[in-house]
């Protein structure tokens, strides 16, 4: 009798990760199913393919001969369920896979608020295949869209839209874009920079309601600002959640999101869950227990073939980075940084608000123990700050020695004088 | 607007090859080129003037000119046209030695005032690539005016095809006029310029006098010093998408076609195999040649052809042997056919050597032998495929898969050189733009989403997929030769 492969569902990129480096030690069969494509493709870059600047299949960063010199089956299917007991799951057309081991790598789906008209047409997220498919057929005939939830996923929809000549209404709830991680001069610098691609925004307005027409198309929002703004494409990007409902009645443990060990395995022992789907019973100090971010995927996705293959290796993610690009404006993050300071964390910002460059620096108010920051228009070295954040170095070190973070492209303009006298006549 | 003025200008000028009165007018030579000009400046500042400074991509696979669509096939065939026509035909623009007519004729009066002679084929050729540079380098700058590192380069490539390429070589010849024609454009190198050493111009530049010697002492020092100590501390880039005209008008006017690079692993293989063909090719034509041009003159007391060959073989295998014994440990692909190439071209002249008459070099004569280079490589490959075809294989079609001198430097690049495009630690997200957008054809995110640097004999340097990457993940730059292509296990960011 043939081996049982290990099943992973879900081929981005955690699940990816996991069948890679398997592959890489271990013979044994691996099956990959996904429901969504049949090759690995780069989720964070569907935007591109919307403004034309890529195409489908530049999104997959691996041939497609890769997987199958590989030996690493692929397989477009809908798991509708999971039994753990008989290590067992059922597909959409019927068919039963038994498996070895069992990686869920399920991913996220965008979160909806039970709002009325939500399910209108030209209504919907925007994070799948599907959806950039759908939005492509939405957008054909749109003058007018308006997007909910000021977030990264919003941002980078305001741009595709615009990049087809639609107006754009983008409703934050909050009072500046992203507040729970940018500090409000940062949120101040994107607006004016959102508000000069001409998107439309609005400030501290959620969404009440979505009005539709008789063929049941969007037609208009009502905001909690009491207008009504006419369009025949709502795009909601309040934040996402784990893709999870085929597990309602499995008896894998869930909350949010799949419940895993410091090992990235489940309640039970040949079931394991990565990536987004993935929610940490104890979080690393500074660490949200569900990280839906590509960096966290790719790691999880690392140590857990570790573990396959043999070497037991709990998740021990290093410093917190992350990046993103609003418009023109590049960002970069490393280290623990909040959006305001406070008694156990000092900030210094420097703006240069005509280049749309800025630097926002943490450090302890006491120890002056360098933290984080976050950088707007300016390349951070990322091999330099994170051998620094555990070298554990002052922020004045930090300062002295600025330079050697610079990555930005060669002949680029310097900004180190300018940073280093704001640091000198700081408050 | 811009594009309709500019399109009339271009109209203007082809008329010049139906009305021999307007050929004659320098009125309309100056009115079709300012149209031109005026047209190209106009349709750049329409295109990016209500644009904020950033990355200028939106459309590019909608637009039926760069996504191989009717407009690209439409413009390919033109150019190609164009081409075919100057190469072969060049009677058909209107070239007559004994008084032109039509296209070349309207520039008679330019190349009058710019070298004292009647304009040629290549006159025209030059002058109107010269002028697309320009044109094209200014919306280029445009283009990407937030990227210093874009201008600069910009500007560099179009200052040295103005002044080497162009003006200084028309320059010279209006100053000596007596002297026989030799290759006056300095950065022009061998083997780009693959007759620099056939016979003729190795006679025409001895008896150039002053300039002709210098000519081809710099010639000799661009080849076996200048370039290698600058390829040592810059990559190839300070070649090819600095100072190379090819590179140039690749830069620029090919700017819009470089998505249109294939970036599958087969290709990757044919262009290995291609380009080290050609070059073997080159460099024994090149060996061929002189081996010949020795034996024409024995009297002369440069060279005796035992002492050439012997140099050569030293000279090859002493080569082969720095690159087995420093790199042996990197022999990965490239290093394998660079290896290979070499000891094809020691083999090769080791045959030539034993076999060859006084006029046959191996089996055949050396003017045919550089005759058929002279056509299949360099009109057909550089010309007809490498310019032509920017709308359908994208904007360095030569330059990836013929060029000789991008062969050599690729090969130093690889293994003697301070160059590499850095790989941010583990901020790559695979989204795919610097592959899609270089023009190399380099799987540029494979290797950047393993946290590993970039060292390929291919990269010349133009710094795109640094200014496409959404995430600050490629650097450009020049740094110590050690673990400059080391594999990390992980991407930065896990403890394990």
């Amino acid at each position: 009798m043939s081996r049982l492969p290990i099943i992973i569902i879900g081929n981005g990129i955690s699940g990816s990760t996991v069948a890679r480096e398997i592959r890489k030690t271990l013979d044994v069969p691996i099956v990959m199913i996904s429901e969504e494509s049949p090759y690995f493709f780069s989720r964070t870059a569907l935007m591109y393919v919307f403004m034309g600047h890529m195409q489908w299949r530049e999104l997959e960063p691996y041939e497609r001969s890769f997987w199958s010199k590989n030996n690493i089956d692929l397989l477009q299917a809908k798991v509708c369920s999971i039994d753990p007991e008989n290590s067992l799951l059922t597909l959409e057309n019927g068919n039963h896979l038994s498996y070895e081991k069992l990686v869920i790598a399920s991913g996220s789906k965008p979160k909806f608020y039970e709002w009325k008209g939500q399910t209108l047409k030209g209504v919907q997220g925007f994070y799948s295949k599907q959806d950039l498919e759908s939005l492509e057929s939405w957008a054909k005939d749109t003058q007018q869209a308006v997007i909910v939830g000021g977030g990264l996923i919003g941002i980078e929809l305001a741009e595709m839209l615009c990049s087809r000549g639609i107006t754009v209404h983008f409703l934050v709830r909050e009072n500046y874009f992203w507040s729970d991680v940018l500090s409000p001069e940062e949120g101040d610098l994107l607006h004016q920079h959102i508000q000069a691609h001409g998107v439309i925004l609005h400030l501290e307005t959620e969404l009440i309601e979505i009005k539709g027409d008789d063929s049941g198309r969007a037609s208009a929002v009502i905001t909690s600002k009491g207008d009504l703004l006419e369009c025949t494409f709502v795009g909601i990007t309040t934040g996402v959640v784990p893709k999870i409902e085929f597990l309602t009645n499995s008896s894998i443990d869930t909350d949010r999101g799949i419940m895993v060990d410091k090992y990235l395995c489940t309640n039970h022992p040949k079931v394991f869950a990565v990536g987004d789907c993935a929610q940490l019973r104890n979080p690393p100090p500074h660490r949200k227990p569900i990280e839906s971010v590509w960096y966290t995927g790719r790691m999880m996705g690392e140590t857990l073939a570790q573990t396959l293959c043999g070497n037991k290796t709990a998740y021990q993610p290093g410093h917190w980075f992350n990046s993103s690009k609003f418009f023109d404006i590049e960002y970069q993050t490393y280290g623990n940084i909040s959006p305001q300071p406070s008694s156990s964390e000092k900030h210094f910002f420097w703006i240069n608000s005509q280049e749309n460059i800025a630097l926002r620096v943490a450090y302890h108010p006491k120890t002056s123990l360098f933290l984080g920051l976050n950088a707007f228009g300016l390349r951070i070295r990322h091999e330099q700050i994170d051998q620094w954040l555990y070298q554990k170095i002052s922020v004045q070190n930090l300062m002295e020695q600025l330079d050697l973070l610079n990555f930005n492209p060669e002949f680029s303009k310097s900004y180190t004088k300018q940073i280093l006298i704001a640091w000198q006549n700081r408050q | 607007m811009g594009l309709v003025v500019g399109t009339t200008g271009l109209f203007l000028l082809l008329y010049s090859l139906v009305d021999s009165a307007w050929s004659k007018s320098i009125n309309g030579l100056a009115l079709s080129l300012g149209l031109i000009c005026l047209g190209s400046l106009l349709h750049s500042n329409l295109l990016y003037r209500n644009t904020l400074p950033g990355i200028q991509n939106n459309g590019v696979w909608f637009n039926s000119l760069t996504n191989r669509g009717i407009l690209g096939w439409f413009v390919a065939m033109g150019l190609t046209f164009f081409y075919i026509c100057l190469y072969f035909y060049p009677k058909t623009l209107g070239y007559h030695s004994n008084g032109n007519t039509g296209l070349i004729a309207f520039f008679d009066p330019l190349s009058r005032a710019l070298n004292g002679k009647f304009a040629t084929q290549w006159f025209v050729y030059g002058f109107m690539y010269t002028l697309a540079i320009l044109l094209f380098g200014v919306k280029f700058i445009y283009k990407y005016r937030h990227s210093r590192y874009q201008i600069i380069r910009t500007l560099s490539v179009m200052f040295f095809q103005l002044c080497f390429a162009f003006l200084l070589p028309e320059f010279l010849s209006f100053m000596h006029p007596d002297t026989p024609y030799f290759a006056k454009d300095i950065k022009n190198m061998w083997p780009l310029n693959h007759y620099f050493f056939e016979s003729w111009h190795l006679n025409n530049m001895l008896n150039g006098g002053t300039l002709g010697l210098f000519m081809l002492v710099m010639g000799l020092a661009m080849i076996f010093i200048i370039s290698p100590i600058l390829t040592f501390y810059y990559g190839k880039r300070w070649y090819c998408s600095w100072v190379c005209g090819c590179g140039a008008l690749a830069e620029t006017a090919g700017d819009p076609f470089r998505q249109l690079s294939s970036k599958r692993i087969s290709v990757w293989k044919l262009e290995r195999w291609m380009i080290h063909v050609v070059l073997v090719i080159v460099v024994l034509t090149t060996i061929a040649v002189l081996w010949s041009f020795l034996g024409k003159d024995p009297t002369s007391g440069y060279l005796s052809k035992e002492t050439f060959v012997y140099g050569v073989v030293i000279g090859l295998a002493t080569l082969m042997s720095i690159i087995f014994l420093f790199k042996r440990n990197e022999l990965d692909k490239d290093a394998q056919y660079s290896l290979l190439s070499l000891g094809v071209v020691l083999i090769g002249t080791l045959l030539i050597q034993a076999f060859s008459g006084e006029k046959h070099i191996l089996f055949v004569k050396s003017y045919t032998l550089t005759k058929w280079y002279g056509f299949a490589i360099g009109a057909v490959f550089s010309g007809v495929l490498g310019v032509g075809f920017y709308p359908l294989l994208g904007s360095r079609v030569w330059c990836r898969f013929g060029c000789p001198m991008a062969a050599i430097l690729g090969l130093q690049q690889r293994l003697f050189s301070r160059f590499r495009i850095t790989t941010n630690g583990g901020q790559c997200i695979s989204c795919g733009n610097c592959s899609a957008y270089c023009e190399m054809g380099i799987d540029v995110r494979a290797y950047a989403q393993k946290g590993q640097n970039i060292v390929r004999s291919s990269c010349v340097g133009c710094g795109i997929c640094s200014a496409v990457c959404p995430r600050g993940v490629l650097k450009l730059e020049n740094g110590p030769v050690e673990h400059r292509t080391t594999l990390p296990n992980f991407p930065l960011g896990n403890t394990l």
